[in-house]
């Protein structure tokens, strides 16, 4: 016998079983953009180091956000089509269907940020990282990823339809190019540039850059932690509220 | 969107709440299945709060809402093994309880295709079979026949009897008289939020007006000739129009059309009518469902 959560993550992986095309597009989608950027532009940019060691932790993040539409349709369609009131009319923990939602989000970005670390290393990645620094890499990417996750599973919870779930995520899908991923802030033009510096996700790709550089610096991994804890905290509340709330 | 609504349910009983669109049957149930908290009065359901008790509730009830909620991407055998595995039934039993409801709403053939390519009655026989896995001892049924084919809507109702056979208590929405007619012990009707009335199916009947012919005429002349011959009548000078009860038979018919050839009347249009819900309507709140549908 299992606990709820695990029927329901079980049941997650069915419908990506089911319906592969949406997680194809989670780790073709950034396979593609890293295709472009890096092996087809790659020599046009000028950024002081090999252009794939310098885009690669940016386009793992870029992995991540790809993943989120799919996760958010598929929560609304649940909502929308009354399978969550079944369950939570059920004598079991009320979180499980999101939990599982959450999970599997999860495990979608960890095969596509695989994807690219794979194609990194055939593309000439050369990371100078200690195996301390790769466990830094995982807890991040991991901790990235589920905080991602519940701010994706409360926008599809609160989305009126499928439709307008997916869309939901597009500035999630579009933040990593406002961002130092592809080139550096301070090369952007002004306004952009200090978005670029302040937003949250360049803290996360400087630490991730950091750290497979072998050169972490607590400074921006302190920001980086805090923003991510951030954003899943507050994922999770507006979760749970709106669940509760919408019947 | 409800107003102080009452009512008991005993237990083994089948109770429906009958009312148009809009009227708060959804709501009701809602509250009714903690999905949603009233903002005053007490609920209990098999003897637990509502509000403080919600577990308890949810552990006694089960639930068939107006939508089919089943999983479109899963088979028909998978949303059963879905439910058994979330009851936390072991292995066999799961097996034996997912077969026995199959068989018994007759899925097996499509046991193993994908939901969504059900039918509507498909959908709603698997949705209650969903809802049966739990076996609970009181079924909360919203609108389980609306958009359903006459052929189906009648095997739901031969389930929920078989149901109510054995001793499974029953609320049911509805907006069809003759669906609470056929299935409930009583019946209550909700209007904008009210509940306007209570009582057996026969109750009710009684405080309807009856079977009766509609006579429609060209000229006030007319319409005044055939209230004065036709007594027990009722008139509609608006419409020029008469209404006189009748019990629809060819008999009784045949000596009203003898009537009114007697006395050399000619009416423009004749129809029978026989009450149904806009009747129930119009006798309990004076006006009819229309005005209520959003």
């Amino acid at each position: 016998m299992s606990s709820p959560s695990t029927v329901m993550l079980r049941r997650n992986f069915k419908h990506i079983a089911r319906n592969p095309t949406s997680v194809f597009n989670a780790v073709l989608m950034p396979v593609v953009i890293m295709l472009m950027f890096v092996y087809m532009l790659g020599d046009a940019f000028d950024v002081g180091v090999d252009y794939v060691d310098y885009a690669t932790p940016g386009l793992m993040l870029l992995a991540v956000c790809y993943g989120l539409g799919s996760t958010a349709t598929s929560v609304n369609s649940d909502m929308t089509k009354g399978i969550i009131n079944r369950f939570k009319v059920m004598d079991i923990s009320r979180g499980a269907v999101l939990t599982g939602h959450v999970v599997a989000s999860l495990l979608t970005n960890l095969v596509a940020i695989g994807a690219i670390i794979g194609l990194a290393f055939l593309l000439g990645f050369s990371p100078s990282a200690s195996f301390l620094d790769w466990l830094g890499v995982v807890g991040l990417v991991v901790l990235l990823g589920f905080a991602a996750g519940w701010l994706t599973v409360a926008l599809g919870l609160a989305a009126k339809s499928p439709e307008t779930a997916g869309l939901s995520t597009v500035p999630l899908v579009m933040l990593p190019f406002f961002s130092s991923a592809i080139a550096p802030a301070e090369k952007m033009g002004p306004g952009v540039r200090q978005f670029a510096e302040y937003q949250p996700f360049t803290p996360i790709i400087e630490t991730l850059r950091g750290l497979l550089n072998g050169t972490p610096s607590a400074g921006t991994a302190i920001a980086a932690l805090a923003w991510c804890v951030g954003i899943g905290v507050v994922g999770y509340l507006w979760a749970r509220s709106t669940f509760k709330k919408r019947a | 969107m409800l107003d102080g609504i009452d009512f008991d349910v005993p237990a083994g009983t089948v109770f429906s709440l009958l009312g148009p669109n809009g009227a708060g049957k959804t709501t009701t149930v809602n509250v009714l299945t903690t999905l949603m908290k009233a903002d005053g009065g007490t609920v209990r359901v098999a003897g637990h709060d509502t509000a403080t008790e919600a577990k308890a509730v949810r552990s006694e009830i089960g639930v068939t809402g107006q939508f089919a909620a089943v999983d479109e991407l899963l088979t028909g055998l998978e949303n059963l093994q879905l439910m058994a595995d979330l009851h936390r039934l072991g292995a066999d039993e799961g097996r034996q309880v997912v077969t026995g409801l199959l068989e018994r709403f007759d899925l097996v053939e499509s046991a193993r295709k994908p939901a969504s390519t059900y039918s509507g009655g498909m959908r709603r026989k698997l949705d209650l079979a969903m809802t049966l896995v739990g076996n609970p001892r009181i079924i909360f049924l919203d609108e389980p026949t609306t958009g359903l084919d006459p052929r189906s809507r009648r095997t739901m109702w031969t389930i929920i009897r078989e149901l109510v056979a054995d001793g499974v208590t029953i609320f049911l929405t509805t907006q069809y008289l003759e669906e609470a007619d056929q299935l409930a012990d009583r019946v209550a009707v909700l209007d904008q939020g009210r509940l306007v009335a209570q009582g057996t199916p026969d109750e009710l009947k009684r405080r309807l007006p009856g079977t009766h012919v509609r006579l429609r005429f060209t000229t006030a002349a007319e319409l005044d000739a055939a209230a004065r011959i036709l007594t027990g009548s009722t008139r509609d000078d608006e419409a020029l129009a008469l209404r006189v009860p009748s019990d629809g038979g060819t008999k009784s018919l045949r000596a009203l059309l003898d009537m009114l050839d007697e006395y050399a009347i000619s009416a423009e249009e004749f129809s029978v009518h026989t009450p149904d819900l806009d009747d129930v309507f119009l006798a309990l709140t004076g006006h009819t469902t229309e005005a209520v549908a959003k």
